[in-house]
C-alpha cells in the first residue's frame, strides 16, 4: 500500500513529516513531486531565528519559549542544527537533550539536522524542511543554530525574526562585535543573566544598538531598532520577556510592510539558491563522472591552461542563455 | 542523491548517572560518518521512541549500566511497534547479564554489546545490518 506522504503531512502526520524531511536531507527524487503538492499551504507559519556561540543557552531557551508558545495554543516547530565534521561527516546532534519533554507534546515536532557542509549555519535543506513543517500547520518554527563568527549568517535569510543569544564570561562579547553575526539580530538576547558580567554585557549591548542606530548609513533599513532583553532561561525568567520581544517585533514588521518585503527576498533567495544548487550539482556530476574533470585540473597543474580560461569553455559547453 | 548518512539515536532509558560511555559511543559513531541523536540521561520508552519518530531514526542504541534493561529495553520495542517503526535497528550495551539476552533478542533487540566489546564490532555490525 503507498503511502500518500502529501496528504499526510497536510494532515500533521510527524511520521510523514520526519520521512519527508530525510528525503529532502538526503535529496532524494521523491521530495521533489511531494514539495509541489505541500507548497500553496505555507507561508502561514512564523519563524524565529535563535542564533549565537555554543554554550550561550539556546537549547534551553528554545524549550522555554516553546513552552510559551505552546501555553498561546500556537503548535511549534523546531530545527536544531549542528555543525558536521569536515573530515568524517559525521555529526553529534545534541539539541535535543535540553528539549526532550515538551517533544512529546504532541503539538511540538523537532528535528535535529547537521549542516553536511553547507556553510552559513544551515543546512542545504533547511528552507525546505521550513516549508514542510508550514505545510504540516506548525503556527511558529524556531530554527535554533549555531552563529559565530562573520559567515554564520544565514539564518536572517530564513527567519522573519532572529535573535542572538550572548552569555556573559565566554570571552566572545567584545570580540563578536564585528560584522556579520552581530549584525544580523532583531533581538539580542544576554541569556544566563545571573552569572557575573552579565549587567555589564547589558550595558555594552545596549551602547552598541543605540550607536548602530546613529551610523547606519540611511540607506539601511533603520526603522526597526533591536530590542536588548535579559534572560535566565534555565531559571525561566526573562523568557516571557523575549516572546513579548519577538511579538513586538512580528507587529513592526507587519505594519509598515516589511513583512511582505522580507518574505520576498526570502523567497528570491531560496529560489536562487536552489537553482544553483541544481546547475552546480549537474555540472560537477558530468565532469567528475566522465573523468573531464582530472583531466582539467592536470592541464592547470602542468601550465597548459589556467583557471580562468577552463571555466570559460566549461561554461561555453554546457551553458547556453537562451535568446529573448 | 546524496550519501544517505545513518542517523542512530543513542538513548539511556531510566535513572542511570553515568552516561560517559554512551557519550564515547556517541563521538564514536559520529567518527564513523553517522548522524548521532544523543537524548542524554533519564529518558522515558516514550521520549526514546518520540524521538525516533521525528528524527526518521535508522538505528536506536539504548544503553543501561543499573539493571533496567529487562524493564525498558521491551518496554520500548513495544513503543516501536505501536508507532510502525518496525524497520528501525535496536541494539543494546552496558551492563546487561547474559542470561538475559536470549530474552531481550526475543523481543526484538538485534544485538547486545557487552562491556569491552571493540567499538569497530559495534560500528560494523550497525553498517551491515542497518536499513537501506
Amino acid at each position: 500500500m503507498t503511502i500518500d506522504y502529501a496528504g499526510e503531512v497536510l494532515q500533521g502526520s510527524p511520521r510523514a513529516v520526519a520521512r519527508v524531511i530525510s528525503w529532502l536531507e538526503n535529496e532524494n527524487e521523491r521530495a521533489r513531486p511531494c514539495m509541489g503538492r505541500l507548497y500553496p499551504h505555507t507561508g502561514r507559519a512564523y519563524v524565529v531565528g535563535i542564533t549565537g556561540s555554543p554554550g550561550t543557552g539556546k537549547s534551553t531557551l528554545t524549550d522555554k519559549l516553546t513552552r510559551y508558545i505552546r501555553a498561546k495554543g500556537l503548535t511549534v516547530g523546531i530545527i536544531a542544527v549542528d555543525p558536521s565534521s569536515p573530515f568524517t561527516g559525521g555529526a553529534v546532534l545534541g539539541d535535543r537533550i535540553r528539549m526532550s519533554e515538551i517533544a512529546q507534546d504532541p503539538g511540538v515536532f523537532i528535528r535535529s539536522m547537521a549542516t553536511r557542509g553547507f556553510l552559513g549555519g544551515l543546512s542545504q535543506s533547511t528552507g525546505k524542511v521550513v516549508n514542510v513543517l508550514d505545510a504540516s500547520g506548525k503556527d511558529v518554527i524556531i530554527i535554533e543554530t549555531v552563529g559565530v563568527g562573520q559567515d554564520e549568517v544565514e539564518i536572517m535569510r530564513i527567519a522573519d525574526t532572529t535573535c542572538l543569544v550572548l552569555a556573559p564570561g565566554l570571552g566572545d562579547a567584545i570580540q563578536s562585535m564585528k560584522a556579520g553575526v552581530m549584525e544580523i539580530a532583531d533581538i539580542y538576547v544576554i541569556n544566563k543573566s545571573d552569572r557575573q558580567g552579565a549587567d555589564q554585557l547589558f550595558v555594552e549591548v545596549s551602547h552598541r544598538v543605540n550607536q548602530d542606530d546613529l551610523i547606519r548609513a540611511k540607506s539601511r533599513d533603520r526603522s526597526w531598532i533591536p530590542l536588548v532583553v535579559q534572560a535566565a532561561a534555565v531559571n525561566d525568567v526573562g523568557v516571557t520577556d523575549i516572546l513579548d520581544a519577538v511579538l513586538s517585533h512580528q507587529s513592526h514588521l507587519k505594519k509598515d510592510g516589511t513583512f511582505v518585503e522580507k518574505r520576498r527576498e526570502r523567497t528570491q533567495q531560496q529560489t536562487l539558491q536552489m537553482i544553483h544548487y541544481e546547475i552546480f550539482s549537474l555540472l560537477r556530476k558530468h565532469l567528475s563522472e566522465s573523468g573531464k574533470m582530472e583531466q582539467l585540473v592536470d592541464a592547470i597543474m602542468n601550465h597548459e591552461q589556467d583557471p580562468y580560461s577552463i571555466v570559460q569553455q566549461v561554461l561555453s559547453e554546457w551553458i547556453r542563455v537562451p535568446e529573448g | 542523491m546524496a550519501d544517505k548518512k545513518i542517523k542512530i539515536i543513542v538513548a539511556k532509558p531510566g535513572l542511570d548517572g553515568h552516561d560517559r560511555g554512551a557519550k564515547l559511543l556517541s563521538r564514536i559513531f559520529a567518527e564513523a560518518g553517522m548522524e548521532v541523536v544523543y537524548t542524554g540521561l533519564r529518558q522515558t520508552p516514550e521520549m526514546i521512541v518520540e524521538a525516533a519518530l521525528q528524527e526518521d531514526a535508522d538505528v536506536v542504541g539504548l544503553s543501561s549500566l543499573s539493571g533496567v534493561h529487562n524493564h525498558f529495553f521491551p518496554k520500548v520495542m513495544e513503543l516501536l511497534k505501536e508507532k510502525k517503526l518496525d524497520d528501525v535497528l535496536v541494539v543494546g550495551g552496558g551492563i546487561i547479564p547474559e542470561e538475559d539476552i536470549p530474552g531481550l533478542k526475543d523481543v526484538g533487540i538485534s544485538e547486545i554489546f557487552g562491556p569491552g566489546t571493540p567499538t569497530p564490532t559495534i560500528v560494523d555490525y550497525i553498517t551491515k545490518n542497518v536499513r537501506s
